[in-house]
């Protein structure tokens, strides 16, 4: 197993430096620094020394891969390609276009995202296995018919309008919560708990039917039939056989989205005024700061390779037959 | 008036013209046929199909662009509803309003008062004269289509359709065609859904966002179909480091976390555009070219879940009796690949296609939310709901554009999700009982 976990990091290397080359080709390349200080600069009459001066302070009047002009070691590492993009296998994460800290921007931020992402994640997780679980329960039935339509009703509606909806309804009708803000410490709830079932309702849908296919290939065999005979109530054999036997395949979705969570959702963020990484980065995207964008397109892949490492252990953790091969 | 193609126009009416050939080439195809005709039986099935269909028609309609002797540049859509062009007030009203929704000050004799000043194209009056002839114009539809159906039998076998419900079938299309009728009809004396800040009308914005959005449904699949296509087959078939090299591409795009991915690109390319003014004549084609490269990113970015599918199945084919039969009696590697693996792969791209189209919907408003999806000068469901934002927190809150965006959005993608079911759950033979 930690064999196979060197394996799986060693192969994470080259599709980091793939990651980087894509995130570099776009932002250098296809746009040159040139292009991209008349964008900072805004004006119409920029003259070329006001650009060969914005590249300066920004460090971009570098080659792109090969300087010639340098020496030994130099030649590769004083280009733009490894300043720019290979700095960032250490976390250093440097400079905003605007000049702040994004390393510890980011520390800051990281925060507020998990309050918000993990709760709904674990409140999203355990309202659809147990709905999933009791619509399987009455497989076929009436209820079980019901519940799929409107988990497809619900799955139509634009994440956009419960967001919306929600805020008018719970906030500006209803005045229970603030429709926007946030505040560290004991009071933090009163700002996340809106965003939270809303994040619950919107991934609703697809949750209760995906978990439902996964329970109902399961409770379709032989043991269930077996536990069933022996005496057990329909709801203990859901929760003491089904739903362990279905952990497996829930295993392989779930847990590669844990460390992403750290990422924050961009649109719930942004709409409920929460500071977090989120947030951040539709700030940054909207500000066409490549440097941010740069650095969170890395962090996102680091923690998905993460999260399929943690999957393979998981993997290995939940099923014997994995562990001793 | 002069005939003028958009880049998109051209791709959809390119796509229009192979669907068309797909079916032409497979309507002898007995297995195909029947597994069609399996779809329709379900009548939440024929429905949604019906309503999604509705919805293309309004898109190709806004998909022939005419350039006007003043040199506008107008669909057939826009044709057809030109009095909303035309009919625009000042400012905020209500569905069906006669008045504005904002106060405004007015000076009468001397003394300054407060009032909600009338539409200037609204006429109560003729209320039910447009309902009469919304439902008399869309039975005549009905009726003509169905004389056609049944005069002019030989050409329209619809053997698509023999098993489905003949009754249901002219009952929905009757109802649709009703709605649009009577939506039209009444749109030339009221403002059905409003108008919104600047005073245009919002149906009309509705109705040009359809095109957008099924633009952005199919075209994404049209561009990312080859890519998925072509490197799932070629890495399930020829395995070895061909497979390594496309294993290690999807992987480094996938780990890519998606938005940020469409993001960056898409930043790019407002970069390429700014910087390149001589692309495009006019804010029309800017917008266009903006949503052809938009579609272009989306591609570039969602093939990599088929192509995993289609190298999987690919996989498992090539070790199958028959093209190890093909190989033995020494077809060669083209041949293999066209005639016996990529055909048996064509339901899994089928569900794909129908599958992605929702969630592509769904993601261009997030997009436009965040700021990189659509132009913001194009009619849009994600431009209308980003307005609608601003327009909620308001008191009393401008409603109508949200409800406007959120009936004909989820109409669309409700639809989409119950064809895609029935399609999967006819044409994947796992499910096959």
């Amino acid at each position: 197993m930690l064999n196979y976990l060197m394996r799986r990091l060693l192969y994470a290397v080259p599709i980091l430096i793939g990651v980087n080359l894509i995130t570099f080709a776009l932002f250098f390349m296809v746009n040159t620094p040139d292009d991209m200080a008349r964008i900072h600069l805004g004006a119409k009459q920029t003259t070329p020394e006001m650009i060969e001066a914005w590249k300066a302070a920004h460090g971009y009047d570098r080659p792109l891969f090969f300087n010639p002009e340098a020496e030994g070691l130099g030649t590769v590492t004083d280009t733009l390609f490894f300043n720019e993009s290979m700095r960032l296998f250490t976390f250093d994460f440097g400079l905003s276009d605007s000049g702040r800290d994004i390393g510890e921007d980011i520390r800051q931020r990281m925060g507020p995202s998990l309050a918000l992402a993990l709760p709904t994640f674990l409140l999203g997780l355990w309202v659809n296995i147990t709905l999933a679980l009791a619509v399987v329960l009455f497989r076929y039935s009436l209820v079980d018919r019901t519940a799929l339509v409107a988990a497809v009703v619900l799955m139509s509606i634009s994440g956009l309008f419960y967001i919306i909806g929600g805020q008018v309804l719970v906030s500006k009708m209803l005045h229970w919560v603030p429709i926007s803000g946030y505040q560290p410490g004991a009071d933090a709830w009163k700002f996340l708990i809106l965003p939270v079932l809303i994040g619950v309702v919107s991934g609703l849908g697809s949750g209760l039917r995906w978990y439902r296919t996964l329970f109902l290939e399961e409770v379709e065999k032989e043991y269930v039939r077996t536990a069933r005979a022996k005496g057990l109530s329909p709801w203990q054999v859901m929760r003491r056989h089904v739903l362990p036997n279905g952990l497996l395949p829930i295993l392989t979705g779930v847990v590669v989205v844990i460390p992403t969570l750290f990422m924050g959702s961009l649109v719930m963020e942004s709409f409920f005024g929460i500071p977090g990484l989120g947030s951040y980065t539709i700030e940054a995207i909207q500000g066409q700061d490549f440097a941010i964008v740069k650095a969170m397109v890395f962090l996102g892949a680091v923690l998905y390779i993460v999260g399929l490492m943690l999957t393979d252990i998981a993997y290995a953790w939940a099923d014997p037959r994995v562990r001793f091969k | 008036m002069m005939l003028t193609l958009l880049w998109t126009d051209t791709l959809v009416w390119l796509l229009v013209a192979m669907l068309a050939a797909w079916g032409w080439s497979a309507r002898r195809d007995r297995l195909v046929l029947e597994r069609w005709q399996a779809v329709f039986t379900s009548r939440l099935a024929l429905t949604s199909a019906l309503v999604l269909a509705a919805y293309v028609v309004v898109a190709l309609l806004d998909s022939v662009h005419f350039q006007l002797a003043g040199g506008q540049v107008r669909s057939l859509l826009d044709l057809l509803f030109a009095h909303l062009l035309e009919n625009t007030e000042r400012t905020y009203s209500a569905p069906f309003a006669t008045r504005e929704f904002v106060k405004s000050v007015v000076q009468e004799g001397g003394v300054t008062r407060q009032v909600h000043l009338p539409l200037a194209h609204v006429h109560p009056e003729r209320f039910w004269p447009d309902v009469g002839l919304g439902l008399a114009l869309g039975t005549g539809l009905t009726g003509l289509l169905w004389l056609v159906r049944y005069g002019v039998s030989p050409i329209f076998k619809g053997r698509i359709l023999a098993r489905a419900d003949r009754r249901l079938f002219w009952a929905v299309l009757w109802a649709i065609l009703t709605v649009f009728c009577l939506l039209w009809a009444l749109s030339r004396d009221f403002h059905v859904f409003g108008t919104d800040k600047v005073g245009n009308d919002v149906l009309f914005q509705a109705l040009k966002s359809i095109r957008t959005g099924v633009l952005i449904g199919t075209l994404t699949t049209l561009l990312m179909l080859p890519l998925a296509i072509g490197l799932g087959v070629m890495a399930g078939y020829f395995k070895g480091w061909v497979d390594d090299v496309i294993q290690y591409l999807y992987t480094t795009l996938n780990s890519i976390p998606g938005v940020l991915l469409i993001a960056a690109a898409v930043l790019v390319m407002q970069g390429m555009l700014e910087n390149h003014p001589e692309w495009f004549g006019s804010a029309e084609a800017r917008a266009d070219l903006r949503l052809l490269f938009l579609t272009l990113i989306l591609g570039l970015t969602s093939w990599t879940g088929l192509c995993r599918l289609l190298r999987a199945e690919t996989l498992k084919l090539s070790q199958v009796d028959y093209v190890r039969a093909a190989r033995a009696l020494g077809a060669g590697h083209g041949r293999i690949l066209l005639r016996h693996i990529t055909p048996n792969l064509m339901h899994l791209v089928l569900i794909a296609v129908v599958l992605d189209f929702s969630g592509l919907v769904l993601a261009e408003a997030v997009l436009t939310y965040v700021g990189v999806g659509v132009d913001p000068t194009m009619n849009s469901w994600g431009n209308m709901i980003n307005a609608a934002r601003l327009e909620m927190a308001r008191e009393p809150a401008v409603w109508w554009s949200l409800a406007a965006a959120f009936v004909f959005m989820s109409l669309v993608v409700l639809a989409a999700n119950l064809l895609s079911d029935r399609v999967q759950q006819v044409f994947n033979p796992r499910s096959a009982d």
